[in-house]
C-alpha cells in the first residue's frame, strides 16, 4: 500500500508524516509523530479522549482521516505545558480534576477551545463544552470547577 | 488495511468515481467508525469541492452544501429555525465534524436533522444537478448517489416549525425518538402539515396519521389530543437497546403533545 506524505502544523511546529490509506489522525499522531497526548479510547467518537484542536475547533482525532489534515493547524495537550503548566492544567491539579487521568487531555483541549472563544463562560456553557468528553472517575464537578476557576481568573481555594 | 482513499477536486469527479462498491466519506463521524473497526473494505471517495461547504440564500429559502457541518449551521444567524435541531446532535466535537449531507444517511438512533429536513419538505440536489424531493430519497437511500446540496424553504414564522428530542442523557445523548413539525397556517387553520420523526420506524419517516388529524384544523387542545392518540398508527416502532416498541408507542403521543403545545 502506498504511503502518502502529510504536512501540517502541530503545536506551532511544522511536521511531516507518512499515512497509509484509511489511517485516522489519532493513530498518525501517536505512532507516526510520537505525540502520545491524545488518548486512544473508543475509536468510535463516543468518549472524547482523543480530542484535538484543528484550526482552533475541537474534533475527534479517531474519526478524522489522517491525510485530510494537510496544511491544517493542530493543537494537542502536548503543546499546552511548554512554558510551565497551562492555567487549565494548574487548575485541574488544584481541583483534583484528574483521577485516572485518561480523559484529561481531551477535557483540557475541549476546555481550551471554549476559553479561546469565550473567556468568561457560564457554568452551563462549560457543561456543554465538555459534553462530548466522558469521565468515569470524577463525576465532572471538579472538572467544571477547574475550568470556571480559570475563566474567572481565580486560584482554587 | 484494505481500503484505498481517492480524493477528487469536484463533486462531479467524485460522483463518477463512486459507482460499484465505493463509498463516500463526508465528515467521518459515521464512516470512520466503520473503517476503524475494519468493517469497510474497498474504495473510499472524498471531495474537497468548496461548493459542498457553501450556504446560499435563494429567494425564500436556502441552498446548503452537503458538507456543511452542524456547527456551521448552528452559527448561521439566518438558519435560527434549525438551531434547536443541530445543537441537540452529538457533542461539540461531533458538531464540528458531522455534516448535513451525512445525517441523511445516518442509521438509527441518528438522523434527527434528516427528519427535520423531511418535515421542512427539503429538496436534494444530486451531483448530476437535478433536484429531487427528500421523500423520494428516503425510499432507497442506499442507492441514491452523491448529494451536493439541500434546498430548504424558510418557515413562515417561528411558530410554524419546531423540534423535540427525547434522550436519556443530557446534554449529549442519542434520540429515543425525535419529532419535527411544520405547521403552516392559513386563516388560523393548519394547511400542509408535515410531521416527521425518527425512533418510530426504520429511519426518518412522516407520521401521516397525526398529520391527517391536524390538517385543516385549528391547533388547540382537542386537535393535539387527536394527533397524539393517532401518532403511531401505521408505524412499527422498533425494539432496540434504547427502548422497547411498547415503550415507544406509550410515550410517542406524550412527546408529540409537548411539541405541538409549544406551537399554539
Amino acid at each position: 500500500m502506498a504511503m502518502k506524505p502529510v504536512t501540517f502544523i502541530l503545536n506551532g511546529e511544522a511536521k511531516a508524516a507518512f499515512t497509509e490509506d484509511g489511517q485516522n489522525l489519532l493513530d498518525m499522531l501517536r505512532r507516526g509523530v510520537g505525540d502520545l497526548s491524545p488518548k486512544y479510547g473508543c475509536a468510535q467518537g463516543s468518549c472524547g479522549a482523543c480530542t484535538v484542536l484543528i484550526n482552533g475547533e475541537p474534533q475527534l482525532a479517531c474519526l478524522v482521516l489522517a491525510e485530510s489534515v494537510e496544511g491544517e493547524n493542530l493543537e494537542t495537550t502536548a503543546g499546552l505545558g511548554r512554558a510551565g503548566l497551562h492555567p487549565l492544567q494548574e487548575a485541574f491539579m488544584q481541583r483534583f480534576a484528574a483521577q485516572c487521568g485518561y480523559c484529561t487531555p481531551g477535557m483540557l483541549m475541549a476546555a481550551k477551545a471554549l476559553l479561546d472563544i469565550n473567556p468568561r463562560p457560564t457554568r452551563d456553557q462549560v457543561i456543554e463544552a465538555i459534553s462530548g468528553n466522558l469521565c468515569r472517575c470524577t463525576g465532572y464537578e471538579p472538572i467544571i470547577a477547574a475550568i470556571l476557576d480559570v475563566a474567572e481568573g481565580r486560584q482554587a481555594p | 488495511m484494505a481500503v484505498t482513499i481517492e480524493k477528487h477536486a469536484t463533486v462531479g469527479d467524485a460522483q463518477r468515481a463512486l459507482g460499484g462498491d465505493a463509498v463516500y466519506l463526508g465528515g467521518g463521524t459515521i464512516l470512520m467508525r466503520e473503517i476503524n473497526a475494519g468493517l469497510v473494505q474497498g474504495r473510499i471517495i472524498r471531495s474537497t469541492d468548496p461548493v459542498l461547504k457553501q450556504i446560499r440564500q435563494s429567494g425564500d429559502g436556502f441552498e446548503i452544501g452537503a458538507g456543511v457541518t452542524m456547527s456551521a449551521l448552528a452559527n448561521h444567524a439566518e438558519l435560527a429555525f434549525l438551531h434547536p435541531v443541530v445543537r441537540a446532535i452529538g457533542g461539540p466535537q461531533i458538531r464540528n465534524m458531522a455534516t448535513i449531507g451525512g445525517n441523511l444517511f445516518a442509521e438509527p438512533p441518528y438522523g434527527d436533522l434528516a427528519a427535520a429536513l423531511l418535515a421542512l419538505g427539503a429538496r436534494l440536489v444530486m451531483a448530476g444537478g437535478q433536484a429531487r424531493p427528500i421523500e423520494e430519497f428516503f425510499r432507497d437511500r442506499k442507492r441514491a448517489g452523491l448529494i451536493t446540496a439541500i434546498q430548504l424553504p424558510r418557515p413562515r414564522d417561528n411558530k410554524s416549525f419546531a423540534f423535540h428530542k427525547v434522550s436519556r442523557v443530557k446534554p449529549k445523548g442519542v434520540s429515543v425518538m425525535s419529532f419535527s413539525a411544520l405547521l403552516p397556517r392559513d386563516a388560523g387553520r393548519l394547511r400542509g402539515v408535515r410531521i416527521a420523526c425518527i425512533g418510530l420506524g426504520p429511519g426518518p419517516l412522516r407520521a401521516f396519521s397525526a398529520e391527517r388529524a391536524l390538517e385543516g384544523q385549528v391547533l388547540d387542545a382537542a386537535s393535539i389530543t387527536r394527533a397524539a392518540q393517532l401518532v403511531t398508527d401505521g408505524l412499527e416502532p422498533p425494539t432496540d437497546a434504547l427502548a422497547s416498541s411498547w415503550y415507544r408507542r406509550e410515550v410517542a403521543g406524550v412527546h408529540l403533545t409537548r411539541l405541538l403545545e409549544r406551537m399554539i
